[in-house]
């Protein structure tokens, strides 16, 4: 069975069309890149799937379940997470405290206004693992804030793995990165896929690394589906090349 | 126990000390009992504010609305139901709490500027209402002819309406049990969510958190808390006013949390202490004592962004 099945969506904001007419589905254990130029309706395909607006038209299903209409927290709850381009993370608190936080929500204590020796047990444990994971357990007790632009980013995928997500949507990873830190990131999202088995849909910028990760790549331009592929379908569509090199070429 | 953690309950000890012995302290330096009483009644009000505004990152300015409910509440139970202390604690507590849940669903749609305005709308609805209904709570006077009753403990009487000193160490102990619950709480998993929030929304939600039932519980039990204090305030001065309904007094205590340091626990209960005291010191001088107090809180913002507090514990560090 998809994890996520996307049908016929399409977003519009007054009398411009951010993403028409989309459709894409993506397998169990798959890691699918989403490319495009700039203003192509990356970031708003990425919204509708996490639920930050609903489409204009079409639907959303999320492991066999209709989510077009479900709040963003409720399809957080049924399993999907998400970073963003530009960092969210919480800059005031500890790298252990930002990704605890996820997990006492994913363990479903949200609520609670006490919680036992036990379950702190359980929790530390999940952000413990989560933290050794992406390598930041050694940067635990530093405020978040004070970290380096990629240990952030890493940080902020932690607080995403804390919940423990049957999908993972990772809104260009890599950006504001250099090769030091792009490379690291890369080698992160490698094992995630590979030796966790996370089902990942990510926007990249930089095809050095779409095309060292991917699966699949989709490439959306002026808000459209132009190519869906293996990296190789894609280096050789001619289609895709006019997009990326222009008409003239 | 790490050196941060000790350096914490040490601080924590003496704040206590200085609460438990501020009857022996306060009037050797001039002070008064009953000033000791205000500082802690109005200190509580500020921490309930800050409860949303520090620790939630939403800032209400009608929260006076809440704690004028509670004194109307406590003052109405003695006055016509029943003469009974404890009993009117907890009806100001209910009326002040309760309001707010029932109007918390309809403010916490809103962010910034536009929390505030719909706070103090619905704060000034409130306000008119005590002013208007003249038969029930006395209007613009204020409504009087009830007073505190001691309190029968089996096996002596407190007489807290009388003694200074027991009726401060009374709201003492009521002062300790809201402010170790609102301290519980913070400790929570329910409470971390609450920070998270204030520190990114957008994260929050994404974290799979509600965002907005959120707000409507913290809202909802820091007007509980502003309930009680206004209820403890009513017994204080055996009388509630309108004006304590006031957006000015909401202002009020905006000052009080912003002043004494938003961002810590007990900062607001410090700037409630330099709010009274200095009241009390400066409208015996001059009746525009509150430009005095206005200039003061105008520095202290230019000056120590986190407020008094959040100064006194950075110079420490």
């Amino acid at each position: 069975m998809n994890v996520l099945d996307i049908n016929n969506v399409t977003k519009r904001f007054g009398n411009l069309v951010a993403v028409r007419d989309v459709s894409l589905s993506v397998a169990k254990g798959e890691l699918c890149a989403i490319i495009g130029p700039n203003g192509a309706g990356k970031t708003t395909f990425f919204n509708l799937i996490s639920g930050f607006f609903p489409p204009s038209s079409g639907a959303i299903s999320f492991d066999g379940r209709d989510i077009t209409r479900l709040a963003t927290h409720e399809r957080v709850t049924l399993g999907m997470a998400r970073t963003f381009q530009i960092t969210e993370i919480f800059p005031e608190l500890t790298v252990f405290e930002n990704v605890r936080i996820a997990a006492e929500v994913a363990g479903g204590y949200r609520l609670r206004p006490w919680i036992n020796r036990l379950e702190t047990g359980q929790i530390h444990g999940n952000v413990e693992a989560t933290l050794k994971l992406v390598a930041l357990e050694t940067k635990a007790d530093r405020l978040v804030g004070e970290l380096a632009h990629g240990d952030q980013r890493a940080a902020e995928i932690a607080m995403a793995l804390a919940l423990k997500p049957h999908l993972l949507l990772l809104d260009e990873p890599t950006a504001g990165m250099g090769d030091q830190e792009t490379f690291q990131i890369t080698q992160l999202i490698r094992r995630l896929h590979r030796d966790s088995n996370y089902t990942i849909v990510l926007i990249e910028h930089d095809m050095r690394v779409v095309f060292h990760l991917a699966d699949r790549i989709c490439v959306l331009d002026q808000g459209r589906m132009l190519a869906q592929g293996t990296p190789q379908q894609i280096a050789a569509n001619e289609a895709v090349q006019a997009a990326y090199l222009g008409n003239a070429a | 126990m790490s050196a941060a953690q000790t350096r914490k309950l040490i601080a924590l000890a003496a704040i206590w000390a200085a609460l438990l012995f501020a009857p022996y302290w306060m009037v050797p330096l001039g002070g008064y009992t009953a000033l000791a009483t205000r500082v802690l009644v109005l200190g509580l009000a500020a921490m309930s504010v800050n409860f949303l505004l520090g620790f939630t990152g939403v800032l209400s300015f009608g929260h006076a609305a809440y704690f004028g409910l509670g004194a109307y509440g406590a003052g109405l139970t003695l006055k016509f139901l029943a003469p009974s202390t404890p009993l009117a604690l907890i009806a100001g507590m209910l009326l002040g709490g309760l309001c707010g849940a029932i109007l918390g669903t309809l403010i916490v749609r809103r962010r910034g500027v536009y929390f505030a305005m719909v706070t103090i709308a619905f704060g000034q609805v409130f306000y008119y209402i005590a002013f208007q209904w003249s038969s029930l709570t006395g209007g613009d006077d204020g409504l009087r002819g009830f007073s505190r009753q001691p309190i029968d403990l089996g096996l002596f009487k407190l007489d807290i309406l009388t003694d200074a000193t027991s009726f401060y160490y009374f709201v003492l102990f009521c002062f300790a049990l809201a402010v170790g619950a609102m301290a519980f709480v913070l400790r929570s998993p329910f409470g971390r969510t609450m920070i998270a929030i204030r520190e990114n929304e957008r994260r929050s939600r994404f974290l799979g958190i509600p965002v907005e039932r959120h707000i409507w519980i913290a809202f909802t039990l820091s007007c509980f808390f502003m309930g009680f204090a206004g209820a403890l305030y009513a017994l204080v001065n055996n009388f509630a006013d309108p004006r304590g309904l006031h957006y000015s007094q909401s202002g009020d205590f905006v000052m009080m949390a912003v002043m004494g340091g938003m961002r810590s626990f007990w900062g607001p209960l410090l700037g409630a202490a330099v709010f009274v005291v200095l009241q009390d010191y400066l409208s015996s001088v001059t009746v525009n004592w509150m430009s005095f107090v206005g200039l003061l809180f105008v520095l202290v913002v230019l000056f120590f962004p986190r407020g008094l507090l959040g100064f006194l514990q950075r110079s420490k560090a």
